[in-house]
């Protein structure tokens, strides 16, 4: 555990300096990112990548390689729904260990833009957790993907490459042209790591945004459903 | 008997990927976007600003360039460290000791992974790019220095991940702690060090050498006067600083390996 906060740590500290160091070149400020909201944004996404999982185990689709996962589909429950529970209940593991370490480190060390409305502290909870839903909707469809790729490796592999710099966790996702603005919005990435950031920050309307949110993880959640069932359906279980 | 076990045991590992095609290409093809990612970070931030901490999009990019090769080249043989926890919970490390060869070459054979030179084939093309787009006044040694820091860079990642993974001897679960100096290194290097803070720099430039891999033999490359005010020679010690680096890895790597104790059976 304390061995992955100092990553976290180690690896806020070096984007914190580039950030800044762009911002001066800049003269202190890139789409409405200033000294501290930088810093502020650093610390918030060093603390959600562990508290929403970016990058997953792959433990599911590496069952059904194995089949193992026949076992899974034998119990009275929905698969999908039992394995949120599960991941919500490590959110809130993570949530001390993972999310507040690093808030709290830079909060303390660095210049920090602190919500400028009380309400914006719920909201960024609510936000971060549907982020959470969204990052388990992900994970949950790369895992299926097994059921049809046998080996889902490389999709796993590709997800674990694009999602840090496609969410806004390696620069805010404002930093990027117009055009390619346009088009990660219109994607479920933004919502997994920015969203919760910008209601922290007070960028864009929280409303908007949570309900951005809300439909990429409905939409999301229901694409794995589906996916499941149709999988199932195709399921042979070898031996007895 | 080790001159030829060596090559003979990397060329097993080589033929066995090789043999899924298709699975292959695409691995090596997402290594190659991996590498890139960083790259387009610096393009989006030259996208607001022409210069970070007072150099330009195309210097950026050499150092960004020679910090990727050495990475990739290092990740290739000393990147199945990251497995050493396994080995030492398991107590499989036992197995490596029985054998009549070192521990190390061992592990750094163990898995080398041909994918990872998607990495090193995304770096070498940014290299190009930003050695054509920089003036440069070419000499014979300028040459030399440009094949040369890859190469010291790769030993330099390779010594900090033998000793940050040599933790692990003490702190089983310590690959995480590892990996902030091994992939932080990368990260750290791939910028001119004078952009970060005075207390970080000096850890991660001067106490882990990352300023020798790419930051100073730039300098030295593009004829430039260091900020942080060291004179222009220190350019060309990076091969010096690389053995320095082996030698110490090496020590403490012995260090650690005595402090071993097996399972038992």
């Amino acid at each position: 555990m304390l061995a992955g906060m100092t990553a976290n740590v180690v690896f806020g500290l070096l984007r914190a300096a580039v950030l800044v160091a762009a911002l001066r070149a800049a003269n202190g400020e890139i789409a409405d990112y200033g000294i501290a909201a930088t810093n502020t944004y650093v610390w918030i996404g060093q603390g959600l990548l562990g508290f929403i999982l970016l990058w997953g185990t792959n433990e599911l689709a590496e069952r059904v390689r194995s089949g193992d996962v026949v076992v899974d589909l034998y119990r009275p429950w929905h698969l999908q729904s039992a394995l949120l529970a599960q991941d919500l209940g490590r959110g809130g593991y993570a949530f001390l260990t993972r999310l507040a370490p690093p808030m709290a480190f830079g909060m303390l060390l660095f210049p920090f833009q602190f919500p400028a409305d009380a309400v914006q502290w719920p909201l960024f909870l609510v936000s971060a957790v549907i982020a959470l839903v969204i990052s388990f909707a992900c994970r949950f469809l790369i895992d299926v993907s097994a059921f049809w790729l046998v080996d889902n490796r490389g999709l796993y592999g590709f997800w674990n490459v694009t999602s840090g710099l496609l969410c806004g966790l390696t620069v805010p996702v404002a930093f990027f042209p117009g055009w390619a603005r346009e088009v990660l919005w219109m994607t479920p990435f933004p919502a997994l790591m920015q969203s919760p950031i910008d209601v922290f920050l007070g960028h864009g309307d929280p409303l908007r945004t949570l309900l951005h949110q809300v439909f990429w993880a409905v939409a999301l959640l229901a694409a794995g459903h589906l996916a499941l069932q149709r999988a199932v359906r195709k399921v042979v279980v070898q031996g007895g | 008997m080790a001159d030829t076990i060596y090559p003979r045991l990397i060329g097993a590992r080589l033929r066995s990927q090789m043999s899924y095609r298709a699975s292959f290409a695409l691995d090596l093809l997402t290594q190659v976007l991996a590498q890139w990612i960083e790259l387009i970070v610096i393009l989006v931030l030259f996208g607001h600003v022409s210069a970070l901490g007072g150099f330009a999009k195309n210097e950026v990019l050499l150092m960004y360039a020679f910090a990727g090769i050495a990475f990739g080249i290092a990740d290739l043989f000393a990147g199945q460290l990251d497995n050493l926890p396994t080995y030492i919970r398991t107590g499989t490390f036992d197995v490596l000791l029985m054998r009549p060869l070192g521990t190390l070459p061992q592990i750094m054979v163990s898995d080398v992974r041909l994918r990872r030179v998607g990495r090193i084939v995304g770096a070498i093309a940014v290299m190009v790019y930003a050695l054509a787009h920089s003036s440069i006044g070419w000499t014979p040694a300028k040459v030399a220095l440009t094949i040369l820091t890859p190469l010291a860079g790769a030993v330099i990642f390779g010594a900090i991940w033998v000793v940050t993974c040599s933790v692990c001897f003490w702190i089983v679960e310590g690959r995480e702690f590892a990996n902030a100096f091994t992939y932080g290194s990368n990260a750290f290097t791939s910028y001119p060090v004078n952009v970060y803070s005075a207390p970080l720099r000096w850890v991660m430039a001067f106490i882990v050498p990352g300023a020798f891999v790419a930051y100073y033999p730039s300098l030295a490359l593009l004829g430039k006067q260091d900020p942080l005010g060291l004179p222009g020679w220190v350019g060309w010690t990076s091969p010096l600083v690389a053995v320095l680096a082996a030698v110490v890895a090496g020590f403490v790597w012995r260090f650690a390996v005595r402090h071993y104790r097996g399972t038992g059976s």
